[in-house]
């Protein structure tokens, strides 16, 4: 067991949907939103455009408008989540709106990347429990990372990938950057070997 | 280093051995050394801040470069006077780089440099960009570098502080895809039409997990401009990366820039870069064919960059709930020719498509025409460099005779930070590289076309294949 208190070593909570496919990170966040110089407070920003009209009116046929996310941590969007930009402030502002997982069929590498960096964990499901979880909406998922298994309860559990060195970070709470610096000494004479 | 010299390698293979400063493991990724780190101020500034909660010094300021293309205006102003911002945020963020960049000695191209520009634009623009290289920023479209025969990609901030702090990256090695286009495109078709053809053939997520290698007649014909405009958008396929091995056409275009190797050192390095290519027999993870005499002036029908269509096709079937999205936001109906479709604006620029060949090619088509009554054309040329070049050839009084808006340089209505946009329902056909909901302002609709095809939206008010207006002296 890890003594970090952020550890998402296990994630139980229910899942929200959002099954379009290829959602892009200029829907979970509109670039006009990326003047920002700080990485604070963007959870309201999330998915600004489905969840207010022209006017800055919340719309009334947006779900995530009345979701708990304290209870519904957990995202299952549809195939390819995450595509498009670079922008961090995707995670940031998903994982400010309480979102501690994404599962999809596919997910975007950039996205993927830097949503285990900010306490998200990435997850793909193959394609018969991906779909089982698109037919269930608001399901409790128990999420097992170090054993890397979803239990779906009644539903089609699976096992699933992460890069060994995300889910050692995500469990943990290691400091990627901390490791990098720990090989100082390789770059060094890296740069050396190179000039 | 090769585990064995006799086993042939991809240029990608390549590149990436050459910079491994500490090879991955079954439990972590490999260390990978990063020759160029281009900055700029939207996916900056909480790296800095990383950074400096930490008490950590930039390691190569020396190897990193910045620049301001998100959040400027492109507006004109006089010297002197502060630039036009378009929000208060957008000012902050871009005097936060300068503040950045001047305490941690790293060069800034900002206003009053000659070589600002989109950052993408810049970095190959002053030789900064070399073959060989690995090149990252916090931008998607760094792929662009790949054109060079560099290895370059996009991270995310984290990354960005990552790399500022250390000069490197954690990574596992992604796979490879061989894109090979055969034979040479037809008159009107250029490398924006080419990409798109790809795209849509691999699909938006069909290069996931991969770098793309680009290689065959049709790319091998294309000038300089075209390559970074097919590497460009090997993220709109999910590609990490995307590369074409460095050849004569490269070094010409590279020789004498201001920060390419000089003397005895250009020699050196030519014989270096000219290793590089791909050895017969190279492993790729995947292979695909196409054939460049089959690409016709494309342009996307829906809400993704893989929807691009031949210019005089029809609007797809509707193969999904997702699909059938796209059409409605689009006001697309299946079945539907898309020439014809009534344009509002049209945006020649971006990180895919602001270089001087691609403002030629869009002013051969404007030359002697006016744009339409009710269509509203801006040309955002990608640097100041562009700019000026294009007003030495006389193509920024071609734009302006037509009606057109002859702007200063930034990536402007491709991401519509600035200022510049496109309105709820407005169809904007667009040189950049993303027709997501949205992406050019709330409600707009994008069609992602070449340069050619833009302009003579431009001057119909309709989605018209360029074809139709090129003089038959240039079939």
């Amino acid at each position: 067991m890890s003594d970090n208190p952020a550890s998402l070593a296990h994630l139980h909570s229910r899942t929200f949907l959002l099954p379009q496919e290829d959602i892009d990170t200029d829907q979970i966040i509109p670039a006009r939103f990326l003047t920002t110089t700080t990485q604070d407070g963007l959870g309201k920003l999330a998915f600004h455009d489905w969840r207010y009209d022209e006017d800055g009116k919340a719309r009334d046929d947006c779900a995530l408008n009345t979701l708990d996310t304290g209870e519904f941590a957990i995202l299952v969007a549809g195939r390819n989540f995450g595509c498009g930009s670079s922008r961090e402030h995707a995670p940031w502002a998903l994982h400010d709106f309480g979102v501690r997982a994404v599962i999809s069929s596919e997910i975007a590498d950039i996205f993927r990347s830097n949503a285990a960096k900010n306490n998200i964990v990435p997850i793909l499901a193959p394609p018969h429990s991906h779909a089982w979880l698109l037919e269930h909406e608001g399901v409790e998922v128990k999420i097992d990372l170090e054993r890397q298994y979803v239990d779906l309860g009644n539903g089609p559990g699976f096992h699933f990938e992460i890069e060994p060195f995300a889910k050692h970070c995500l469990i943990e709470g290691t400091d990627p950057l901390g490791f990098l610096l720990s090989h100082s000494d390789d770059i060094t004479a890296y740069e050396a070997c190179s000039a | 280093m090769s585990p064995d010299d006799s086993t042939p390698r991809s240029l990608f293979d390549k590149v990436w051995d050459a910079h491994q400063v500490k090879a991955e493991t079954a439990e972590t990724p490999g260390v990978l050394y990063i020759d160029l780190h281009l900055i700029h101020e939207v996916t900056s500034p909480q790296a800095f801040s990383a950074l400096a909660a930490r008490g950590l010094k930039v390691r190569r300021p020396d190897r990193t470069l910045a620049t301001i293309d998100h959040s400027t205006p492109t507006l004109d102003f006089k010297a002197g006077e502060a630039p036009p911002y378009a929000t208060r945020a957008a000012q902050l963020q871009v005097e936060r780089l300068e503040v950045n960049a001047a305490s941690n000695s790293i060069p800034l191209h900002g206003w009053g440099s000659e070589y600002r520009g989109v950052v993408h634009v810049m970095g190959p623009e002053l030789g900064a960009t070399q073959p060989g290289m690995t090149v990252v920023c916090g931008d998607s479209h760094t792929a662009t570098h790949g054109a060079f025969g560099a290895l370059a990609f996009g991270i995310g901030t984290t990354e960005v502080g990552h790399v500022l702090a250390s000069q490197c990256l954690l990574q596992r090695k992604p796979k490879s895809l061989r894109v090979t286009v055969n034979g040479r495109p037809g008159r009107g078709v250029s490398a924006k039409d080419i990409v798109l053809a790809i795209i849509a053939r691999l699909g938006i997520d069909g290069g996931t997990g991969s770098v793309i290698e680009y290689a065959g007649e049709a790319i091998e014909a294309l000038d300089m401009e075209g390559r970074m405009t097919v590497c460009n958008m090997s993220i709109e396929a999910g590609a990490r990366a995307g590369m074409i091995a460095p050849d004569e056409t490269t070094f010409a275009w590279l020789k004498g820039r201001k920060l390419a190797p000089k003397g005895a050192a250009w020699d050196e390095a030519v014989t270096r870069w000219s290793q590089l290519a791909s050895d017969p027999g190279a492993r790729f993870d995947r292979e695909i064919e196409m054939d460049a005499s089959e690409i016709a002036p494309m342009v996307t029908w829906g809400t993704a960059p893989d929807t691009g269509i031949s210019i005089g096709g029809h609007v797809p079937d509707a193969r999904s709930a997702s699909h059938q999205k796209a059409l409605d936001y689009m006001q697309f109906e299946a079945g539907q020719p898309i020439a014809g479709t009534k344009v509002n604006q049209v945006f020649i620029g971006s990180c895919t498509n602001s270089r001087i060949t691609d403002l030629r090619q869009a002013a051969e088509i404007m030359r002697g025409r006016q744009v339409a009554p009710g269509v509203r054309a801006l040309v955002v040329p990608g640097s100041v460099q562009v700019r000026q070049q294009a007003e030495a050839e006389g193509l920024d009084q071609i734009f302006v005779a037509a009606g057109a808006q002859w702007r200063q340089p930034g990536c402007s209505m491709c991401i519509a930070m600035n200022g510049d946009r496109g309105e709820a329902g407005e169809l904007v056909v667009s040189t950049s590289n993303r027709n997501f909901e949205g992406r050019q302002g709330p409600g707009a609709r994008t069609v992602l076309a070449s340069p050619a095809t833009a302009a003579a939206a431009a001057v119909t008010g309709l989605i018209t294949d360029p074809r139709s207006l090129m003089e038959p002296a240039h079939v």
